[in-house]
């Protein structure tokens, strides 16, 4: 063993202490012991799942009882493919996607920017916007549903007071969507501004000085040096809150249970229905697997367009 | 451009200009304020009205003082709900699950920072994919494998998800790799085991790795709303999120008593994250985890 030997420099590396020589049996050991553990949780209940939902979508197994059913073989695909109600789910989860997307991240970018050019207080903004983040969805839903009561509920009587016309925050579609937005807005605006809030702080003080001592006022600053300085951050708060705001659940089953008339039930309610309540777990497993390509999808489109992103600009330095 | 000429004719300009600048700064401060209380009107709203009757809420809505205050609601609803069990099992699940997580996960994340050894670039890499891999959307498969493993019904089920997750072991490796190598030789060189360099070098030196993983995991389980939804049908064993949504309903016309069952949920929480709301928003902010 090379390791015997450790004061003869191997003869194939000149640099002295290689990192590629072979590392002693108890360092490889130990590494394999110390990773053992969470490896085996990993593979059994993250990979395992996945290759679970592979296995079931070729089957028609049911979710009463255990046992994989019959070979199906593609049919289950061809019948979401074809589902108009998979596909109208699909289209709510990405309704409500692009309902809150916008307001969460623009409003967040605001919120962080303003808040940044105040020195004082800055505790009370980052409990007032983060506090409900850390509650859980279903008390948020019943505070939200007390607050959107007809008649007596706060949301009505602020609606009514600023002369807007009082949607039926609960029983209509659009006042649905509505409701649903404003909770979001309020549960999860703080988790943006904590990201933005962070990467304003890298900003050095002295680019904003420069500035100012060139004569530009404070709009000016915001808008060509801050909002500009801030894009990576952007970038990235964009592509979280999309991948969040596509796995909805709580908010809209808590709230509205999907309804009215399943108007507003997005992917993964559909996926529990079919699964739950009408007990077709392998229709539902291909069901899980083409919502799960079209998010792995999505996510290594914007992983490869930053790195192709970051590869350009940093052929723009070289060229300079 | 003309930034060159600006300096000079900027120079008797200035004292309106750094005027304008705190007219701003004051005008933001303002905004911000108002928009922070706005955030705060749930909570005080929610708080405002477990305190009153349902009677004097159906009068008058608005007017928070109108039939004066008492604690009424919040006996009636421990008295009607098992808000003391529902806290004991959120308690021990989320305890559990931080305890794993950061176990495993510093344990992994030790391995792959220092040690050479075989699989290690499997490791990495498969690590590196599951933070891509959306596990919520996976619920239904999830559910069907843990009932064949005939774990459905018990806290482990929620336990190992968390301890699944990559995450923490990301969280781990990346602070890992910024302590010095000179240390860890030394102690090598001293007789240390590696074990001992993990357990009593590496871990005591990572508090801040420790208590960012500690908290986001403690938070995302305590909340998790779904999968315990799914897992937990027992009334008893449920979890204050699931236990409290079966109080979700528009017809219920408590509304004392349903807001001073959610107050009960959320002040925990609420006391929790000011205590720690330094570390949790620096995680957050460093980790990104959603």
């Amino acid at each position: 063993m090379t390791t015997a030997v450790p004061t003869r420099p191997a003869p194939t590396a000149p640099v002295p202490n290689p990192p590629a020589d072979r590392p002693p049996r108890d360092e490889r050991r130990a590494g394999a012991l110390l990773t053992a553990p969470f490896l085996v949780i990993y593979l059994l209940f993250l990979v395992g799942p996945l290759l679970v939902g592979v296995a079931l979508s070729f089957f028609n197994t049911t979710t009463v009882k255990s046992g994989l059913g019959d070979w199906v073989g593609w049919s289950n695909y061809s019948e979401v493919v074809t589902d108009a109600q998979f596909w109208q789910a699909m289209w709510h989860s990405v309704l409500f996607t692009l309902l809150t997307t916008p307001p969460l991240v623009v409003l967040a970018l605001a919120a962080a920017v303003l808040a940044s050019r105040v020195r004082r207080g800055r505790v009370l903004y980052r409990v007032a916007f983060f506090a409900p983040y850390v509650v859980p969805s279903s008390v948020v839903a019943l505070i939200f549903l007390w607050m959107y009561t007809p008649e007596i509920g706060l949301l009505p009587k602020v609606f009514g007071a600023v002369g807007l016309p009082v949607p039926d925050f609960i029983g209509s579609t659009s006042g649905g969507w509505t409701a649903v937005t404003l909770m979001t807005l309020w549960w999860t605006f703080g988790f943006n501004f904590v990201l933005y809030t962070a990467a304003l702080q890298d900003i050095p003080p002295d680019v904003h000085e420069a500035a100012s001592i060139d004569g530009a006022g404070p709009w000016q600053q915001i808008r060509l040096i801050t909002v500009p300085l801030l894009g990576r951050t952007t970038s990235l708060v964009l592509i979280l809150q999309i991948l969040a705001s596509l796995k909805v659940f709580d908010q809209i089953y808590l709230l509205l249970g999907g309804g009215p008339d399943q108007s507003t039930r997005p992917v993964i309610e559909y996926i529990y229905d079919t699964g739950f309540t009408s007990y077709r777990g392998g229709y539902g497993a291909a069901a899980t697997l083409v919502y799960f390509v079209i998010i792995v999808a999505i996510s290594a489109a914007w992983y490869g367009l930053r790195r192709r992103t970051a590869a350009g600009s940093a052929a723009r330095a070289e060229d300079s | 451009m003309s930034t060159i000429t600006r300096p000079r004719s900027a120079a008797p300009k200035a004292v309106p200009a750094v005027d304008g600048a705190k007219l701003f700064d004051r005008l933001c401060a303002v905004c911000v304020t108002l928009f922070a209380l706005i955030w705060l009107v749930p909570f005080a709203w929610a708080l405002a009205t477990s305190l009153r009757s349902d009677g004097s809420i159906t009068e008058n809505p608005t007017s928070l003082f109108a039939g004066g205050w008492s604690l009424h609601a919040y006996s009636y609803a421990w008295d009607n709900h098992p808000i003391g069990t529902w806290y004991l099992n959120s308690l021990v699940i989320s305890a559990l699950a931080v305890l794993f997580t950061v176990g495993f996960g510093s344990m992994a994340g030790f391995a792959l920072a220092f040690l050479r050894y075989r699989g290690r670039a499997v490791v990495l890499a498969l690590v590196a994919a599951g933070l891509m891999l959306p596990s919520e959307a996976l619920v239904l498969p999830q559910f069907i494998e843990y009932r064949s493993f005939h774990l459905l019904g018990t806290f482990w089920a929620l336990v190992l998800p968390s301890v699944a997750a990559p995450i923490s072991v990301f969280v781990f490796q990346a602070f890992f790799r910024g302590i010095p190598r000179a240390l860890i030789e030394a102690a090598r060189i001293d007789g240390a085991s590696w074990w001992r360099v993990y357990a009593r070098i590496c871990m005591p030196i990572s508090r801040p790795a420790l208590s960012t993983v500690a908290i986001l995991t403690f938070i995302s389980t305590w909340n998790s709303f779904l999968w315990p939804l799914l897992v937990l049908n027992q009334t008893t064993s449920q979890t204050i999120p699931v236990g409290l949504a079966s109080l979700v309903s528009n017809s219920n016309i408590q509304y004392a008593e349903v807001m001073a069952s959610s107050v009960l949920g959320f002040l925990p929480l609420i006391a929790v994250f000011l205590v720690f709301q330094r570390q949790i928003v620096q995680g957050v902010a460093t980790t990104g985890i959603k």
